[in-house]
Formats: C-alpha cells, structure tokens, sequence
C-alpha cells in the first residue's frame, strides 16, 4: 500500500509538470484558437535561459527561476505581437503552421547557442524523503507540485478576480464585444502568451533536474501535455489540470503495475488516450461541446 | 442647437462594397434620435461607422472633437455602442458583464454603479452570479443596455434593440430608455425596424435609402409623411 502511494504522489509530481505544460496550450488555444506546437520549444528556451544563469552566472537557483519567468512573459508576449498577430487574419491552418515553423526554428537557436550535449541539471529541492503518514516522499515531488499548484493558484486568482484577468476572459471569448466595451484586445491576447510562456517556464524548469537538459527537453513533455489537456477538454483550464494530474498518476501506475508497459511504453501509452478520448468524448472531460450560433 | 454628435459626409465599406454614400446627421445633447430605414440600409453600418468598429471616411465629431480609431478609442471618448443581438459576453456571469461595461472607468466605484444601473433593472441583482447565456432574450437585450450604463456614457447607441423580442420587452426596453432620457438626461441614438415605436420614443429622425439619409424631421412630421407611413408604419 505505501509502495502505492509513493507511485500515486511520483506520478502527481510528473503529472504536475504535464497540467502546467498543458494549461499554457488550453491558454492560448483559448486566446488564439490554435495549438501552440512550439509550446515545448518556447519552455526548452526559458529553462536554458535559467540554466546558463545559475551554472555559469553564479545565480542562485530561485532569483534565476523568478527571472527566467520574467524574460519568458516578455518573450511569449513578444512572439505573439511579432510573428502570431500579423499572421491572425488568415486561416486558422496558417497560425499553425507559424508555430510549427516557430518549434523548428527556436530548437535550431537552441542547438545553436548551447549545443546539443545532454546537461544535468541540480534539483532545486533537497535530497531525500519526507514521512507523511507512512508513506516516504520524496523532497522534490512535495516540491514540484507545491510551485506547480503555487503557479495555478496565481494564475486562476489573477484571471478570476481582477479587472486584467477579467478583460483577458472577456478577450478570448468575445473580442470584437470587448473592444466596444473599451478593452485593447490585442494586448490582452499577447498577455495571454506571456502568461502561456511563464506556465511552460515553470513546466521546462521543474523537468529539468529528473529528464536532463537538452535542445529536446520538452518534445515528449509536450506529447504528455497535448494529452493533458486533450483528456481535461482543450477549452477548460480546470480540465487542463486534471487532466495532467490524472495522466501523470495514471501512467506512473500503469509504468509500474503492468509488467509490458515499461518506462518505454509510456509515450505510445499517452498517445492512445488522445486517440481514445478523441474519438470516444472529443471535448474531454470538461470541456463544453461547441454551440454555434446561426 | 449644438450638436453632440456630428456626422458629415461619412461613408464606410465592407471590402468592395460601399455600405454608406455619405451620411450627414446630428444628434444634440439630451436627444433622442432614431435612424430608420429598411434592411440593407445602411441603419447598423451607420452606429458601426461611430464606434468605428467599420473603416469609414468623412468627417465625425463628438463632443466637439474628431472622432477617430477603432471601438476601444471610441469607448473611451464617452460612447457606447450596444449591437444588433444582444451584446453580452454570454460566457461571463451578469455581474462580470456589468464590471467589463465600466472597464474604461478608472473609478472604483463599480458597485455603487451596479446599485444605479439596478435601478433601471431591479432583476439584476438576484442574477448577478448568473452566466449571461442563460438569461431569456430580453434580459440579455436589458442587460447589454445596461453594461452600456455602467460605462457612465455620454451617448448611447443602440441598434435594434427588439430584434427578436415579444412586443411586451420590446415597450418594456423602450420605456427605459425613455426614462434614463428624461431623469438623466441621457442622448441616445437608436437604429430601428420598429418604425412606430422608435417614433414615439424619439424626438427625431432620419430615414435612410441605401446608404443615404432619405428624409428627416421631427418624429411627427415623419409620422404624418405619406411615403414613411406607407414604408414603415404600414398604414
């Protein structure tokens, strides 16, 4: 029983970094209606970013990650002004496309800048366990999902209860309404991107220390979060950190209680349930079917 | 007469369609003024040409300055612009609907305009948590009106606010927007199909013909024209 609890809190900690990953997809799916392929690549940056600070800069860890959140809101917010917006006319296939070129492109800058050799990077979290009723955690799981939850919480306070978060709402939902109400739409979908880029920063960093730092960081993570949010419904947050919960506690178990489903088999693992809630409950467990007004 | 809002000679377009051929109107401050005309007559493209949510070219003043950029600047200036079909962010709850209608306020006096606003609309409390897309249809008209209220404008445009409503609603709305005339001395303009309601709740009017002003005058003068009675009043 405690061998499964450890397994059930491991996998809450994994699928805490996947819920991040995802709900920056599910923001700017909101914002932009598209998926954000170089979501992953955007975070594989920031997490280099704060990488070269502390091991080649002196930074401590946590100056370097609330820096790095930073650079990556100005960042995000930056890509979406200068290559999303002027793209956001056309079809909805062309935004794709641009981020698709934009994952090539910022893997490439990556390559280019660090090189492609494996890094190990330090856990910011003590080594070791921690006894809660019987069961040994580890330090860095408690860790993760606590700045994962942390960042959620913000996150949702900020979009629930002030008068930004409630214009970036109103923004994505209805932005020629928002504009006759006063509210600078276009700022406020570039905001959205920030705040995607700052959730894909915290994903990037807090995978770094377990998975090792390389220009392809997140191409699994971003599998894993396509099927977060796939499973949670595209459109729901609440469904995007759900469904990266439930994945992450879901494939730890299966990795460990199946005996054919190694570690290997994860990945193909994650892409059976977005083939199966796809076909099974497109709009996932909280996202609304679509109603289209005549 | 001064006028609070002036247009001269605006047109606008849809891409290659010319949708409005130089529309000439004022609209004093504490009047009513409705714009009516059939469908295709450039009545909407008229409100969206002032809140420049349509490109348009021509002179437009408000309140003695130049009217210009898109809805967000035009918000800002002191009008507000409730469209054709109910206007609210049906997502969002009634209150938020009414926070978003202050947006452009730097006041935080938001609750204190919400208990003004509820006024108009005693209902609005009770649903305040309620999400928009719920309400029936002519609570949904009531409260874009009132979200327009809360941005404490200058001028109200309205487009078609009985589209689709139960005559009931459609007397209902406009005895308010009578009201908040006549206690607040609110200026409204206000595109009609209901030719005989949007008479009797306007001080004037303008006829438009495709993209043109047709005919205007005093709402009696016009309810006494042969051609508007024949056109839109149906008798």
């Amino acid at each position: 029983m405690a061998d499964f609890l450890q397994q059930v809190v491991a996998g809450l900690a994994s699928g805490s970094i996947y819920a991040a990953l995802a709900l920056a997809l599910v923001l700017i799916h909101r914002a932009t209606g598209v998926i954000n392929f170089a979501q992953g690549e955007m975070a594989t940056l920031s997490t280099y970013v704060a990488w070269t600070l502390t091991a080649n800069h002196g930074w401590g860890y946590w100056p370097a990650f609330a820096f790095t959140l930073a650079v990556s809101f100005l960042g995000g917010a930056a890509v979406h002004q200068a290559i999303i917006r002027p793209n956001e006319k056309g079809s909805v296939l062309r935004v794709v496309i641009v981020t698709i070129g934009l994952l090539i492109f910022v893997n490439g800058l990556v390559t280019l800048i660090w090189g492609g050799e494996v890094r190990a990077v330090e856990s910011p979290f003590p080594a070791g366990t921690t006894v809660i009723a019987g069961v040994a955690i580890t330090t860095a799981d408690i860790g993760t999902i606590a700045v994962v939850l942390g960042t959620v919480a913000a996150l949702w306070a900020l979009l629930q209860y002030t008068k930004l978060g409630l214009a970036m709402r109103a923004a994505a939902v209805n932005p020629a309404e928002a504009r006759l109400v006063g509210v600078r739409v276009t700022w406020m979908l570039s905001f959205g991107w920030g705040l995607a880029a700052v959730l894909g920063a915290v994903a990037g960093m807090l995978a770094a220390p377990t998975v090792f730092l390389d220009p392809n960081l997140m191409a699994a993570l971003l599998i894993y979060a396509f099927a977060a949010a796939v499973l949670g419904g595209i459109d729901s947050p609440v469904g995007a950190v759900v469904g990266g919960l439930t994945l992450g506690v879901g494939l730890n178990l299966i990795g460990t209680y199946v005996d054919f489903v190694g570690a290997d088999l994860r990945l193909p693992v994650a892409l059976l349930v977005i083939l199966v809630v796809l076909l099974v409950k497109p709009t996932g467990i909280f996202g609304k079917s679509e109603v289209r007004r005549v | 007469m001064t006028a609070l809002l002036e247009l001269d000679a605006v047109e606008a377009r849809y891409g290659p369609v010319q949708a409005l051929h130089g529309i000439t109107l004022q609209v004093a401050e504490r009047e009513v003024v409705a714009v009516l005309g059939a469908n295709g007559a450039g009545k909407t493209t008229t409100l969206r040409a002032i809140s420049g949510t349509v490109r348009r070219s021509g002179r437009l003043e408000f309140a003695g300055k130049p009217l210009r950029g898109g809805p967000e600047a035009v918000a800002r200036a002191g009008i507000a612009h409730v469209p054709e079909g109910r206007g609210t962010f049906t997502e969002l709850t009634v209150h938020e609907n009414l926070r978003l209608g202050a947006y452009t306020r730097r006041e935080r006096s938001v609750r204190a305009d919400v208990d003004r606003v509820a006024q108009w609309f005693p209902w609005i409390h009770e649903r305040a948590g309620q999400q928009a897309g719920t309400l029936s249809g002519g609570e949904q008209q009531m409260l874009a009106v009132a979200r327009a209220l809360m941005a404490r404008p200058r001028l109200l445009l309205l487009d078609e606010p009985s589209l689709g409503l139960a005559p009931m609603i459609v007397r209902e709305i406009f005895r308010i927007v009578r009201e908040l005339n006549e206690h607040d001395g609110l200026t409204v303009l206000v595109v009609e199909q209901d030719a005989r309601i949007a008479l009797r709740t306007a001080a004037r009017a303008y006829v438009l013909e495709v993209g043109r002003v047709a005919l205007e005058g005093s709402s009696k003068e016009l309810q006494e024209n042969e051609s508007v009675r024949r056109s839109y009043l149906g008798y």
